[in-house]
């Protein structure tokens, strides 16, 4: 059986491609130190859990020094996971910065925030130094390579992790998932509605 | 399939052709406003809040040109609610407004707004809220505005001379704070003819 294309609809779909949204205002705070992959497949991974499950225990390193597990805050804090690609990046740069000036909403409602990626701590301190004064605990999810973020499902096949957005209750319950699409910055408000539904 | 494979080279062909033209009308877009020349043609909506609608002295009810704003000079200032550059000048740019509004010879001749580069609604009222910016701020959540604007790295002045006849030109465009409010100010007066203008 013979199939023919249609050459004004694969012209419609590379000008859709080629004309996809794919724009990031980088703050002129990192210079010229940003590197660009360019345009990338939105996600790539599978998620290994869902809303409902018991969020998977971890413990990494942190920037201050000390190692972080999920579990030290059960029936303290609610905790949002923001998983973001890599470092010197163009849309990571600018993510943790704006969660950076709101650590009053995730106050409100109770939560803790934990940036992760798959960085070394060496890498993460230089990039973070751009950031200003971050609030919140940065994770490397180093080695293990990429651990934390498989047992989620959030780890790309080239090996950098998806931006992806967990939020936990105080019960250790995933509330809320994100994964991005990884050339977009997720909007705020899907995150602060996300904090809002958790209740008291 | 042998009429894929036949007629590969011709769709790659086109393809390709469509692909650099879209790239030339893309590149066409991306150069930054320059000074002595024109503005990308836009219009900006109406403020909800009455003291911003006030403030620019809008008289129509639908989107407005930079030159339908009441005044001689405008200056406009590409910021992002994760800039951590934007972060920090923002007390600085409050106190250019401030020392603009307290003077009676600038008040209602130089006029300050903000464009949030890929900020929803809600980010720019974040970003309003936590610095408590006097001067109306507008979203350009998809990025269109930053695109007509060349793309810039944030934060990013430029300064519009607005004529009596309601045409106007770029003065200034730079990348990067103001470096002073004081200096800033009596910059914008030299290079926009102000200051002669003034002169006795």
């Amino acid at each position: 059986m013979k199939r023919k294309i249609h050459l004004p609809c694969a012209l419609t779909v590379l000008l859709i491609v080629l004309c996809a949204p794919h724009a990031s205002a980088l703050s002129e705070a990192y210079k010229k130190n940003i590197y660009n992959p360019g345009l990338l497949k939105p996600t790539d991974s599978v998620l290994k859990v869902t809303v409902g499950d018991r969020a998977p225990d971890f413990s990494l390193p942190s920037l201050s020094g000390e190692r972080i597990s999920l579990s030290q805050y059960r029936g303290k804090n609610n905790v949002v996971l923001s998983f973001v690609p890599a470092a010197w990046t163009p849309v990571c740069s600018d993510q943790w910065p704006g969660y950076s000036i709101v650590e009053d909403l995730f106050k409100k409602y109770d939560t803790i925030l934990l940036g992760i990626t798959v960085d070394n701590i060496p890498t993460l301190y230089a990039w973070t130094n751009q950031m200003g004064e971050l609030w919140f605990p940065v994770l490397s999810d180093f080695w293990p390579h990429g651990a934390v973020a498989d047992t989620y499902g959030v780890l790309r096949s080239d090996g950098t992790a998806e931006r992806a957005l967990f939020v936990i209750d105080k019960k250790g319950i995933i509330r809320f998932i994100k994964v991005n699409d990884i050339n977009q910055r997720p909007k705020l408000e899907d995150l602060v509605k996300a904090l809002e539904g958790l209740g008291g | 399939m042998r009429i894929i494979e036949r007629r590969a080279p011709a769709v790659l062909t086109v393809a390709a052709f469509w692909a650099a033209l879209l790239v030339s009308l893309a590149s066409a877009n991306t150069t930054p406003p320059q000074p002595t020349g024109p503005l990308p043609d836009f219009k900006l909506p109406v403020p909800e809040r009455a003291a911003d609608k006030e403030y620019l002295g809008l008289t129509t009810t639908g989107p407005f040109t930079i030159a339908q704003i009441k005044a001689q000079v405008v200056i406009i200032e590409i910021f992002s609610m994760y800039c951590p550059y934007c972060q920090r000048e923002a007390p600085e740019v409050n106190r250019l407004y401030q020392m603009i509004e307290n003077d009676p010879t600038l008040k209602g001749t130089i006029k300050l707004i903000g464009i949030g580069a890929g900020n929803t609604p809600f980010e720019v009222q974040v970003f309003k809220d936590k610095y408590k910016v006097p001067f109306p701020l507008f979203s350009d959540e998809d990025f269109t505005l930053h695109k007509a604007f060349g793309e810039v790295r944030t934060p990013f002045f430029i300064g519009v001379r607005i004529n009596d006849d309601k045409t106007h030109r770029v003065f200034y465009a730079k990348l990067g704070g103001t470096e002073g409010a004081e200096s800033f100010v009596k910059l914008m007066l030299r290079l926009s003819g102000l200051e002669q203008e003034k002169k006795p």
